[in-house]
């Protein structure tokens, strides 16, 4: 065989346009790819977050832009007794319903886990108070705590326990813990489920062994649903507390942070000076002055998921 | 909820032409007496005009339909079509003040009674059809007078549109049970009826809480009827006063009478529902409340029951109330500012105006002292009380200049929070004046 092998035919390459050579370089791709991604932080969380700084530094109302007066708008907020009330009560706040919300999760998802008939139907109407839009649980909640016409006050009369209706949110401290358990009743879903999905990655067999040990229901909880779970309860509550710190329609559904400014939260007075008192400058620098906790609160989860010990169930080496 | 209305749309306008025909024949004769040979400045109509509008939200279905047949009446003579848009109470300030500090949008905006003054440097003068109207219209009434011109001057930079005020809301029943005739002009009376209505089980309530309309207007009848003012002629902030004092003190003592369960986390709405429920007999509240009850037949009972009244004046030579005003404004922005103008003094002019009051059946009353004689003040004597409403003496902020600042106090509450905290027992009445001092001067600083 004597085949005169044909030339190798090579495909003639094109001479590379300008425009591709140009996406070949690859820093040029780089930024293209991450231009998209860059542009929506950018106009979505940059500017807005870089803009209610500025603000705070200024004496803008709204529709007149104002001046840079510096710091005057925080010199005037750590005098102001209504910004430190709602610091206090921002904390306080967030500090209680953190507790009552973890304290009933847990121990509805551990009611949940367990084999019930009906599982997935209750699982579901456990759901429904996170569901359901805040502002309707707002308003649910004025007519249960409203001064004349609250059912609960309704019934402890008709019952003969009482003979005044409850005061719930007509003075400071009873209109607070009325805040708090509105809050509670609403973020309870949100932990229990979350803490439900954790509890269903927990082996079984850890369990069994635990039983074989011989141990007891507090101790299987001490020593193997707690650590197991103690990842997903860092995240959850990291949550949680930002929602509940910044928290905005309950309150201002409810009291609009009254009576007299005593159930104020950051979010609701900066709304209060910003929006309605048309003071966006004061608004935006109680806005700002959230930053710092928000910051501790994220710091908090950071560190504390970073932790392997929290990961894995294992020691920290 | 814009409509454009063109000339072609102005044919297919015919429910809203309907309603005014309705209204028209109503009040065939109509009874208001406007001056003969009072000329109408000249102002000749821009080519190519078209107007956009913002007026607040009706509070009854005719007041729209009226309102934009008239406009679409404007429409048809003039050749200028008018776009309306409507927009929610809580809206339309915020609305304003972009409007008038991009130098954008709207051409007229219908606000309420301060905005003109916050905006004075963006708006059209417009003084001539306001004269005008006054010289046709036998002159326009106090608040209008005052919210209409420029503070200190003759100059109008508003067109007041209507007002509406919150007298004392009562019912005749139980006030006559606990021995009076009416509720008593002075204060020691009122406050011991209050108590009397209070031993009856019978007991009155007026807003504490957050409320923008009913929470201002008790706070600034507490003021104003102790001769208190959060404000001085010059605009110089005068919480600190013993008349304050004094209204601190009284509402301490009409508090202790008030409705079972408190009226601190009252808001605009909370009265109204306790009057309707039989659980608070003696308010203050606009006409609403009253057309609430007359208009539901479970309620009807109590609407035959209720009378309006002055609240009690006090110190205060009349009745201590700012009416909340509608106040027309041109922008300075608008091309058409001749057809703006234009269009405003037709929707004033008695052929427009007099069926939109009537079609409002008393929740706006007439700013021009002519239109007093419209038929809807005869249509029930029960809202004869808001007929003079745009004559009262008090003003948001009185009894300063009006300012960005004095609608700053209101809508932070200043005031109310003052008296909610000494009601509650939360602060001694020293305490809660110098705080109200201390907030009122951060807001009045500038």
């Amino acid at each position: 065989m004597s085949a005169v092998a044909e030339k190798e035919w090579v495909r003639q390459a094109k001479a590379q346009s300008a425009l591709s050579k140009l996406f070949d370089w690859k820093p040029f791709l780089v930024v293209m790819c991450m231009l998209p991604a860059v542009g929506l932080l950018m106009v979505f969380l940059t500017y807005p977050l870089g803009l209610g700084i500025w603000l705070a530094f200024t004496d803008t109302t709204i529709g007149r832009s104002g001046r840079f007066v510096g710091l005057e708008n925080f010199e005037f907020m750590l005098e102001d007794p209504i910004w430190w009330n709602a610091v206090f009560f921002s904390v306080f706040y967030t500090g209680i319903a953190t507790i009552g919300k973890f304290g009933l999760g847990l121990w509805l998802a551990l009611l949940l886990n367990n084999h019930l008939p009906f599982k997935s139907m209750l699982r579901a109407i456990i759901l429904l108070p996170w569901i359901v839009p805040t502002v309707l649980t707002a308003i649910a909640f004025w007519w249960i705590y409203n001064p004349q016409f609250s059912i609960i006050s309704w019934i402890f009369i008709e019952l003969g326990l009482r003979t005044t209706n409850i005061d719930f949110i007509n003075t400071a401290w009873p209109a607070r813990w009325s805040l708090i358990g509105a809050n509670i009743w609403r973020g309870i879903p949100f932990v229990a489920i979350s803490l439900l999905a954790g509890l269903q990655t927990i082996s079984p067999s850890l369990y069994e062994a635990a039983l074989l040990d011989g141990s007891t229901g507090w101790q299987r909880f001490r020593y193997i649903t707690f650590p197991m779970l103690l990842p997903i309860l860092a995240i959850v509550m990291t949550f949680s507390i930002i929602f509940t710190f910044t928290d905005f329609q309950l309150v201002y559904a409810i009291t609009r942070g009254g009576p007299v400014n005593s159930t104020h939260l950051l979010a609701t007075l900066a709304f209060q000076r910003g929006i309605p008192g048309g003071q966006l400058g004061e608004g935006a620098a109680i806005a700002v002055s959230m930053i710092p906790f928000l910051v501790f609160a994220t710091l908090f989860s950071y560190f504390a998921l970073a932790r392997r010990k929290w990961q894995q169930g294992e020691s920290n080496d | 909820m814009a409509n454009i209305i063109t000339r072609r749309s102005v044919l297919g306008a015919g429910a809203g032409m309907a309603a005014l025909a309705a209204g028209g024949d109503a009040y065939a004769q109509t009874q208001v007496q406007a001056a003969a040979g009072v000329t109408a400045p000249t102002l000749p109509i821009e080519n190519g005009a078209t107007l956009r509008m913002l007026r607040p939200v009706r509070f009854v279905a005719p007041d729209e339909e009226v309102f934009r047949a008239n406009c679409a009446r404007f429409t048809q003579q003039t050749g200028v079509q008018v776009r309306v848009d409507f927009v929610g109470w809580e809206d339309i300030n915020q609305q304003t003040a972009v409007t008038a500090n991009t130098g954008a949008g709207p051409d007229i905006i219908v606000g309420f009674g301060d905005s003109p003054h916050i905006y004075a440097d963006k708006l059209v003068e417009v003084s001539d059809i306001a004269e005008y109207l006054g010289r046709k219209y036998g002159g326009w009434m106090f608040a209008a007078d005052k919210l209409g011109k420029r503070h200190g001057t003759n100059n109008w930079i508003g067109l007041p549109f209507g007002g509406t005020a919150g007298p004392l809301v009562w019912r005749k029943s139980a006030v006559n049970a606990a021995g009076f005739q009416t509720p008593p002009n002075d204060l020691p009376g009122f406050l011991d009826m209050c108590k009397k209505l209070r031993q009856a089980g019978k007991p009155a309530g007026f807003a504490l809480g957050n409320a923008v309309g009913d929470g201002n207007g008790f706070a600034n009848w507490l003021m104003w009827s102790h001769g208190a003012s959060i404000t001085d002629e010059a605009g110089a902030v005068s919480v600190n006063k013993p008349e304050t004092l004094a209204a601190l003190n009284y509402l301490k003592e009409l508090y202790a009478t008030f409705v079972d369960g408190g009226t601190i986390s009252w808001g605009d709405i909370s009265n109204n529902q306790a009057y309707a429920a039989n659980n608070v007999f003696v308010t203050s509240n606009g006409v609403s409340l009253y057309f609430a009850l007359k208009n539901d037949p479970a309620t009807r009972p109590i609407a035959d029951d209720t009378e309006h009244s002055f609240l009690p004046f006090g110190a205060a030579p009349s009745w201590p109330s700012a009416p909340l005003t509608l106040n027309a404004m041109v922008f300075r922005h608008s091309r058409f500012p001749n057809a703006s103008k234009a269009l405003l003094t037709f929707l004033m002019e008695q052929p427009q105006y007099e069926p939109w009051l009537n079609a409002n059946l008393g929740y706006w009353a007439q700013p021009l002292n002519a239109y007093r004689d419209s038929g809807v003040w005869g249509t029930d004597p029960k809202i004869a009380i808001f007929r003079d409403t745009m004559n009262n003496r008090f003003w948001n902020g009185y009894k300063g200049p009006i300012s960005e600042a004095s609608g700053q106090a209101n809508a932070e509450y200043v005031l109310v929070q003052m008296f909610a905290s000494v009601a509650a027992g939360q602060a001694t009445p020293e305490a809660a004046m110098r705080e109200a001092e201390r907030r009122a001067r951060r807001i009045f600083r500038r």
